[in-house]
């Protein structure tokens, strides 16, 4: 329903009173603006130091032993536990939640050699499902697979930093040999880390080979030196993490309550930790803009009770000529979700401008600042709670307006 | 056309209850051009009001052109009927600075849900009537006095009202224009509407056909003018 009249109506008083509608808009503009442009500095933070975490599983569980601490069925304490492939597979059988399981061995290596070039790297026996864990994708060739854990292979994965060192520029790598304590190793793939930067550059110097090979060249059959897993995503890590360390003490008979014997490692605790900083900033983020758009909004409410007095005497002409209290309602109403609604426009399409902006100039490289965002919903949403609210503080002056009484309207001067 | 019978009012200011209208019976004949003079204090503009359904009133009845306006009235309901009804025009004009003077004429059909083009056809058509037809485009301050006044009485006639009510319409010009608006008065009453002036001015009191005297919120004598 386009009405004309009104809306010159509308224009007639804004252009009469351009810097009061200026500062009304102003208020809710300002308020929008802080609402948006801060959850979007927010969502930047927030993306910015998970990106720390990297791509790395976020529930998984590194588990290792250490000297016990404490004596259990008559054995003293100081004793260490070697875990094996055993204690993998029962935990794998037993506790049901677990997703991935990887089980690592290190493997002293010395100089890694390839024609002319050699270098120090480390040297990994690895299984299959390492790949699901840690945050790693194939640059080139393929990943350690079953095959090769049975047929204890000589095959190697290399970091694509191992390949830069060993490697010329054109060489073919796939398919060539590297030598790793004086045997030969065909190299089958190279791997990318997706971890945050520090992490993806010392992981990209490894060489991962297959588990049961580390174990036949290091002459420890069955052993392994620590091992990671990753948990189901709706199965709690914590409590997974509770039952696989009472499933070790079991086996390597180490009192229940050792804190020692048997350390773990759970992403989990220290993901939650940052997850409540961060839903604790945006709470906070929440709250003053949500102050400062409603002391926006609380200011046009303001302005408008201003302006119905200035218009008394207007609105008892009018009334006076035949307007009905809804014909006035309407015509203040309309004015006050008009001033709102194209005030926060404008604060979204700034605030939103400035994110891009802040996005552009950050890039790839920000360290704790990453891909700024807002969310449209948001956005939308934050513009129809101005709509609303910008009728709500319309409402009262505009009744106010109406119930003006005309024969003291008329004598206002 | 207007009938009263022991119409009362009062209004409270503080801890005083102020009897201003105190029964006030009066019959206006339609086609009537009446004048209600009286001192400042007497009640007249009060009277007028209600007349104009612009203010209600405590006790008593009174129809307008057979219709009994209830003094309980919806503010909606009174808006409607001073539309239909009723033509205002006031001593300080009233007119809205920010539209023009064919712009102010227009307001009242407005209010009737008339389309802006007709609107102004008709608004031009009533400022022909009043002489201003060349001025249909300019501001109210960039009129006369007697201009502002003329365009203010084109506007209380735009919905053919069955009655003008004018609340000292002459008080704030000099005589000469006072004259040509009385004139005008008088063509709209030879068409037939009723017109109440409400003066404290005995020569224009004189123009009008009777004459109503109120004293202390009374009706005190009624006198028909011999033209």
């Amino acid at each position: 329903m386009f009405d004309l009249d009104k809306w010159q109506e509308i224009f007639n008083t804004i252009r009469k009173n351009k810097l009061r509608t200026f500062l009304t808009a102003l208020g809710v503009f300002w308020g929008i603006f802080m609402l948006v442009f801060l959850m979007g500095s927010g969502k930047g933070l927030e993306n910015g130091v998970m990106r720390q975490f990297g791509l790395k599983v976020k529930n998984a569980l590194f588990v290792w032993t250490q000297r016990t601490s404490m004596p259990y069925e008559g054995l003293p304490p100081g004793r260490r536990a070697q875990l094996t492939i055993d204690d993998v597979r029962a935990i794998s059988d037993q506790v049901p939640t677990v997703q991935y399981m990887a089980p690592r061995m290190w493997v002293p290596s010395g100089e890694i050699v390839h024609g002319d070039n050699h270098a120090a790297f480390d040297v990994r026996g690895e299984e299959p499902d390492i790949f699901h864990i840690e945050a790693m994708e194939m640059f080139d060739g393929r990943f350690i697979n079953q095959i090769d854990l049975k047929e204890k292979r000589k095959v190697a994965v290399i970091g694509h930093r191992v390949k830069e060192v060993l490697f010329e520029n054109d060489e073919e790598v796939i398919g060539s040999s590297i030598r790793i304590r004086g045997t030969d190793y065909l190299v089958i793939g190279i791997f990318r880390s997706l971890d945050s930067d520090e992490d993806a550059t010392e992981e990209e110097q490894t060489i991962y080979i297959p588990l049961t090979t580390a174990q036949q060249i290091t002459n420890r059959h069955n052993e392994i030196n620590w091992f990671v897993c990753a948990i189901y995503p709706n199965a709690s890590t914590s409590k997974a993490e509770t039952e696989i360390k009472a499933l070790l003490r079991k086996r390597h008979r180490i009192h229940p309550d050792d804190p020692q014997g048997v350390r773990s490692d759970n992403i989990e605790e220290e993901f939650k930790e940052v997850n409540g900083l961060f839903t604790g900033i945006s709470l906070t983020v929440w709250v003053v803009g949500i102050g400062s758009l409603l002391a926006g909004v609380i200011g046009v409410g303001n302005v408008m009770l201003i302006i119905v007095k200035e218009r008394t005497k207007e609105i008892g002409i009018r009334k006076a000529l035949g307007a009905t209290p809804f014909s006035i309602v309407s015509m203040i109403l309309l004015e006050s979700v008009f001033i709102t609604t194209l005030a926060g426009y404008f604060g979204l399409l700034c605030s939103s401008g400035i994110i891009i902006l802040m996005n552009t100039a950050v890039g790839e490289g920000g360290e704790f600042f990453y891909n700024p965002q807002v969310d449209m919903g948001v956005g939308l949403g934050a513009l129809v709670i101005l709509v609303i609210s910008g009728a709500l503080t319309g409402l009262v002056p505009a009744l106010q307006a109406a119930n003006v009484n005309p024969v003291v309207a008329l004598k206002d001067e | 056309m207007i009938k009263l019978k022991d119409i009362r009012k009062s209004y409270t200011t503080g801890f005083n209850e102020l009897q201003v209208l105190k029964g006030i019976d009066l019959e206006i004949e339609a086609g009537e051009f009446v004048s209600i003079m009286g001192s400042s204090g007497s009640g007249k503009s009060t009277l007028l009001n209600i007349l104009g359904i612009l203010d209600d009133y405590d006790s008593g009845t009174y129809h307008l052109d057979d219709t009994f306006i209830d003094k309980t009235l919806s503010q909606k309901q009174a808006a409607l009927l001073r539309n239909r009804f009723i033509g205002f025009v006031f001593q300080s004009f009233n007119l809205l600075n920010f539209k023009t003077a064919w712009e102010n004429v227009a307001l009242p059909l407005y209010y009737q849900k008339v389309n802006r083009k007709e609107r102004q056809g008709i608004a031009l058509d009533y400022l022909e009537r009043v002489g201003l037809r060349e001025w249909a485009d300019h501001l109210p301050t960039q009129l006369s006095g007697g201009q502002q006044q003329r365009v203010a009485i084109a506007r209380a006639l735009i919905t053919k009202p069955k009655v003008i009510l004018a609340d000292e319409p002459t008080g704030a010009l000099d005589s000469q224009t006072s004259y040509d608006v009385m004139e005008i008065f008088k063509q709209v009453n030879d068409e037939g509407i009723t017109v109440v002036v409400v003066t404290h001015e005995n020569d224009i009191a004189g123009m009008s056909k009777r004459i109503i005297r109120l004293t202390d919120g009374l009706i005190g004598e009624s006198v028909v003018n011999e033209h």
